[in-house]
């Protein structure tokens, strides 16, 4: 239900559930109640108030649907990949193209500028990698926003793809804000990172359809505890899939292409 | 330095304030910010000032409504507000759903009073 509320004119209404989505019909319905004319002259002593009710992340919700519809079309799946900088998600993309490329197309949306060699890491291993392009405004740095991932698309063959992965900007806060169109959003945590983390980053551990406890090779050597990682995990998002990877000796990574499959032969 | 999403949340709320006000001046834009938005709200204050630099609407002044995280329970039905990010009931339920927490909406503007002196209403 949309909130109730009463105009300048004293007449009262509430608002569609979909009113924040509809741009036009907003702005008609702005005009309509508070345009220069009719009730609204201009007499009034202090200001006039201004019903807006949008979403501030509007315009990219409406562009993630686009995305979304043009993946559909397309028949290709998608993961968006979201971790802190440098928790190993392009050394285990690596490690996923070379097991599962030869039995499923995938594609890359490169969009971790932290370093610009990651598209490089990627080439060669029969996947196509589109770099995003970093020069799109404030916040350009922080996340990919879903314009951006619109922008990467036409250098991608999206319908001889079955899978899309998107690498996005290492960063625990902000892409988790951002829907881009993905299907599926898939975390790699490092367990260098401390098992506070998804307390600190509540947010993006809840997103999470996946999360991939990486560099578990590690665990002999650092004073890591994963069972209070996962009781934290577990407080955040109770019902989450796991997956415990070593990008480095290759435990576990065939798990995560059996996830990768399981989502792009679904329908 | 890296940008912040305070930033970019600022650039959109600029985009949607400039449509609604057609050309009017702004003083306040009203704003519902769940706390599960992850946003401080001194750096959003602080964003829009550098965001409305130089535009119309430079001097305007962001209200900050902050909506507590609020869970709702399938199994026995109670409303909880969580401070922690535990998303559990107190009776042990993980069936819920955030029901407050996840604003991020402009709700108003206010306008500027006319500038021209005016007779009063009847
Ligand atoms: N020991 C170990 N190191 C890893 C593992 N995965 C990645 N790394 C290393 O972590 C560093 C960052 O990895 P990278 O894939 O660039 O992280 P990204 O920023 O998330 O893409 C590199 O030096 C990798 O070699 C792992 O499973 N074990
Ligand atoms: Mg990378
Ligand atoms: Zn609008
Ligand atoms: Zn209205
Ligand atoms: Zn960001
Ligand atoms: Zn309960």
């Amino acid at each position: 239900m949309g909130r109730f509320h009463y105009h300048a004119d004293g007449t009262g209404h509430s608002h569609d559930q979909d009113h924040d989505q509809d741009h036009e019909h907003e702005h008609e319905h702005d005009h309509h109640h508070e345009g220069s004319v009719g009730d609204h002259s201009g007499y009034t002593t202090g200001g006039l108030r201004v019903d807006v009710l949008e979403k501030i992340l509007g315009e990219n919700d409406r562009t993630a649907e686009a995305n979304r519809s043009d993946f559909a079309d397309a028949h290709v799946h998608v993961v968006n990949m979201m971790s802190s900088p440098g928790a190993g998600k392009t050394t285990l993309l690596r490690e996923v193209l070379l097991r599962i490329g030869a039995t499923l197309r995938v594609g890359i949306v490169e969009g971790d500028i932290e370093t610009s060699i990651d598209a490089d890491r990627l080439a060669g291993l029969g996947a196509p990698v589109s770099l995003i392009n970093t020069a799109n405004g404030f916040g350009g740095e922080c996340h990919l926003d879903a314009t951006m991932v619109r922008s990467a698309l036409p250098r991608l063959p999206l319908a001889d793809l079955d899978l899309l992965v998107i690498e996005n900007v290492g960063n625990l806060v902000c892409p988790a804000e951002f829907d881009v169109g993905e299907d599926a959003r898939a975390m790699v945590f490092s367990i260098t990172e401390g098992e506070e983390k998804p307390l600190k980053y509540p947010v993006m551990f809840r997103s999470a359809d996946l999360v991939i406890v990486n560099k578990i090779d590690l665990l002999p050597y650092l004073d890591f505890d994963l069972p209070a990682f996962y009781s934290n995990l577990r407080d955040v998002n109770p019902h989450v899939r796991t997956i415990e990877t070593s990008a480095k000796t290759g435990t576990g990574v065939d798990d995560v292409c059996t996830w990768l499959r399981s989502l792009a032969d679904h329908e | 330095m890296r940008a912040v999403h305070e930033l970019s949340i600022c650039t959109s709320l600029a985009r949607i304030v400039e449509a609604h006000a057609d050309g009017r001046t702004v003083d306040v834009v009203h704003l519902d910010v769940g706390h599960l938005r992850q946003v401080i709200p001194d750096t959003l204050r602080y964003s829009w000032e550098i965001v409305v630099l130089d535009t119309p609407l430079a001097g305007s002044v962001l209200d900050i409504n902050h909506i507590p995280a609020v869970l709702h329970c399938r199994i026995c039905g109670a409303r909880t507000a969580i401070e922690v990010p535990v998303f559990r009931c107190g009776c042990g339920s993980t069936a819920v759903d955030v029901v407050g927490g996840e604003e991020l909406l402009v709700t108003s503007l206010d306008l500027a009073g006319p500038r021209t002196a005016a007779p009063p209403r009847p």
